[in-house]
């Protein structure tokens, strides 16, 4: 078998054919070795030649240009349709939300100091945990809350369109004023109880 | 389909016909033939997405559909076509091809049925007559019989052409075209037809079209609703439904090809031997086909006869003008014969490779210097050759002929040919020849403008992206100073308006679309070196 250059041959540079016939001589500075990717725009040793500019270059430049207008707007441009929200794939809970700025607003237009409890009978039970924990809080609380909700309601109201996602966030922000989601003070009794119709599925 | 060639397509589809044919088009190129439940699992895209897409590639002829492959029942399956996508880069130069050829109604038509992939005949003079009409002045409208006269003209020099006729699918076989002759059922696994099958496809329907263009104005509503109805009626009588018309590109390739070898002898020669060469070419227009190596053989009378009335050449003139383009070491004009004065052909397979080859010396030229670029003209020439030989021939000195020698090498533009003189293929005793073979280089280069024109497109996006605000505020702003002055506004409010744009922000406009321009223009540029390319290699194709 031919022998492997380390054990034959002697110092660096050994390679299998004479470097004489290639044609670099002996001890000729050979280039430097490249040590990292070359630069994403080297310097050009030669510039380009420059474009062709005439009359009839710039009669092509502008049909291009007319063409490609023209071809957005006819019906040949495909665009992506906007999806829009079917309201029966995404839980009962986040649709209620619609309704909750409306009846809120108008028990705060009679203008008494509404006790948030009635309104929320119509809830899920979610919600129920949760203002139950709300009575619990002071008087003074309530009111601010009142207020805060009134404007939030207002607001809500201006931006009904809106997706409910954003709604649920500040509803559950700012009702207690508190620094934690009202899914913190969750005690996961309702958890698994939404899913009434696939009871085979464990669940952990 | 390379991956260059890919996205090139990709990126023309995505500025002509939006994302989601981008999307479906490129998926096509890259996986073959599919049916319509594998694209639009495998793309993720709403089945009617698919179906439009679909439909618009199949308008612009970017994708062929057929039966199966296991049989006629299986569903049916599409193809897409790169080289009719990559097309779309030269429709600027075929607009203006027929603008010179045949005037403004040539070009307008030819850029309608470009624009809509195939349209019968009674619809584009229709289209053509009212864009005409619309600019110019007020009172005059075009008639419908100068479009079709041009209509007709294209038709007879073979620009554009019918479209062939749908492949049969299924056991029934029903023509859809009333002029065509019945063709018997093609089975599925032959090629789809081609236009040219198709032994009507130069004729003109006979349809009557009279009538004008209309104007369409923007206070006549209630006419312009009448117009309309009378127009679809209009659509309904005319005899010509179901005739789709096309660009034949082929006749427009040959067009340029000839316009190339023309310009060629004018630049290597003189003007007069290029318009001896330009009246062979026109006399064998449309009895050479597309592929042949040569025109047919012309005598030296048909074309003295030929020749243009401007350009009185005496005989023997003419004669000694034909010896010397034979004696041209670039070969254009062969002489096949003596008979009736002479036999002359154009080689315009030979003329294509040496256009070819001019391009690839002129790319080296300028891109590593003259003298690498002798070097490389030198080896295209001398086909093989020793180091010591290069640097002898070239007359260049040993260090730095080596150093351009690897340049070219490492840029693949160059081969080496390992010749062994002995069994065992010993280094020390082996030959290295270096070598240029035209064709694999004439293909390097041509991935390398693809990726060129890709590259510019994307940088063009990029700077529309980057100002997109400044673009659409600019638009804005032209939009109010239109409304403004159409409904005469006072010219304080006019600078009012223009001065919502700040200086800075003009020159920024300025600059960038003097970049857009430039990138545009440079595109073109590049396709001219494509369309060389793409021919010289064509023509290689089929021998």
């Amino acid at each position: 078998m031919a022998g492997l250059g380390r054990g034959r041959g002697r110092g660096k540079g050994y390679m299998s054919f004479s470097i004489e016939a290639v044609g670099i001589g002996k001890g000729e500075n050979l280039p430097p070795s490249i040590l990292q990717p070359t630069p994403l725009f080297p310097p050009m040793e030669h510039k380009p030649v420059p474009l062709v500019m005439g009359e009839e270059a710039e009669y092509m430049l502008a049909l291009k240009q007319e063409f490609r207008g023209n071809m957005k707007t006819l019906p040949f441009y495909v665009r992506q349709a906007v999806s829009k929200k079917d309201w029966k794939r995404l839980p009962k809970e986040l649709r209620i939300r619609v309704k909750k700025p409306l009846k809120e607003n108008t028990s705060l237009s009679v203008d008494t100091p509404v006790d948030p409890k009635p309104s929320k009978k119509t809830r899920v039970d979610k919600e129920e945990i949760i203002h139950k924990l709300e009575v619990g809080i002071t008087l003074e609380k309530k009111e601010e809350e009142v207020t805060s909700d009134e404007e939030e309601g207002e607001k809500k109201k201006q931006e009904e369109e809106q997706q409910d996602g954003e709604e649920e966030y500040d509803e559950e922000e700012f009702e207690e004023e508190t620094d934690y989601i009202m899914s913190y003070f969750d005690n996961g009794e309702e958890f698994g109880g939404d899913s009434d119709d696939n009871m085979d599925e464990a669940i952990y | 389909m390379t991956a260059q060639e890919v996205r090139l397509c990709g990126l023309l589809l995505q500025e002509h016909f939006g994302e989601v044919v981008e999307r479906i088009g490129t998926h096509l190129l890259r996986g073959g033939a599919q049916n319509l439940r594998t694209i639009a699992n495998e793309t993720n895209t709403p089945l009617d997405l698919v179906k439009k897409s679909l439909c618009v590639l199949v308008q612009h002829g970017a994708c062929e559909f057929g039966s199966g492959r296991r049989g006629p029942g299986s569903p049916v399956e599409y193809r897409a076509n790169c080289e009719r996508v990559l097309r779309v880069l030269r429709y600027p130069r075929y607009i203006y091809t027929a603008k010179t050829l045949y005037g403004d109604t040539g070009e307008l038509i030819v850029e309608e049925v470009l624009q809509r992939g195939h349209m019968t005949m009674s619809n584009t003079v229709k289209t053509v007559a009212d864009r005409l009409t619309h600019n110019m002045e007020e009172g005059r409208s075009m008639e419908y019989s100068e479009v079709v006269s041009a209509f007709s003209k294209l038709v007879e020099t073979h620009f554009l052409q019918r479209c062939p006729p749908v492949a049969e699918m299924g056991t029934a076989a029903s023509s859809t075209t009333p002029a065509t002759p019945s063709t018997p059922a093609a089975p599925a696994s032959t090629a789809p037809p081609t236009a040219e099958s198709n032994p009507d496809c130069y004729k003109l329907p006979h349809v009557t079209l009279i009538g004008r263009g209309k104007r369409r104005r923007s206070s006549d509503d209630s006419e312009e609703q009448r117009g309309g109805k009378k127009a679809k009626m209009e659509v309904e009588s005319c005899g010509d439904e179901g005739i789709y018309w096309q660009v034949n590109f082929e006749r427009f390739h040959q067009h340029f090809r000839d316009q190339a070898v023309i310009s060629a002898v004018a630049s290597k020669l003189d003007q007069t031997s290029s318009e001896i060469v330009r009246t062979m070419l026109r006399m064998s227009e449309v009895t050479t086909t597309q592929t042949a190596a040569y025109t047919q053989p012309l005598s030296a009378n048909e074309i003295f006869r030929s020749l243009p009335p401007n350009y009185s050449i005496s005989r023997p003139i003419l004669d000694q003008y034909l010896s010397l383009l034979v004696d041209d070491p670039m070969e254009f004009v062969g002489k096949s014969g003596d008979s009736g004065g002479g036999m002359y052909v154009v080689n315009l397979q030979r003329a294509l490779a040496n256009l070819a080859r001019a391009t690839l010396e002129s790319v080296v030229q300028e891109r590593f210097g003259s003298r690498s670029a002798r070097i490389f003209r030198l080896l295209l020439r001398k086909r093989h050759l020793e180091q010591k030989q290069v640097e002898d021939f070239a007359m260049i000195p040993a260090k730095e002929a080596k150093d351009m020698l690897y340049t070219l090498l490492s840029e693949n533009l160059v081969q080496l040919q390992e010749i062994p003189k002995t069994p065992d293929h010993a280094p020390s005793r082996t030959f290295y020849l270096y070598t240029v073979n035209q064709l694999p280089t004439a293909r390097l280069l041509l991935q390398h403008c693809y990726k060129t024109v890709a590259n510019l497109i994307e940088r063009r996006l990029f700077e529309t992206k980057e100002n997109k605000r400044l673009l659409e505020k600019s638009q804005r702003i032209e939009a109010i100073l239109a409304s403004l002055q159409a409904s005469g506004a006072e010219p304080e409010q006019l600078t009012e308006v223009e001065e919502m744009i700040t200086a800075p922000e003009r020159q920024q406009l300025e600059a960038l679309r003097h970049h857009i321009n430039k990138l545009d223009s440079t595109e073109n540029q590049v396709d001219e070196t494509v369309f060389l390319l793409e021919s010289y290699i064509f023509s290689t194709k089929t021998k």
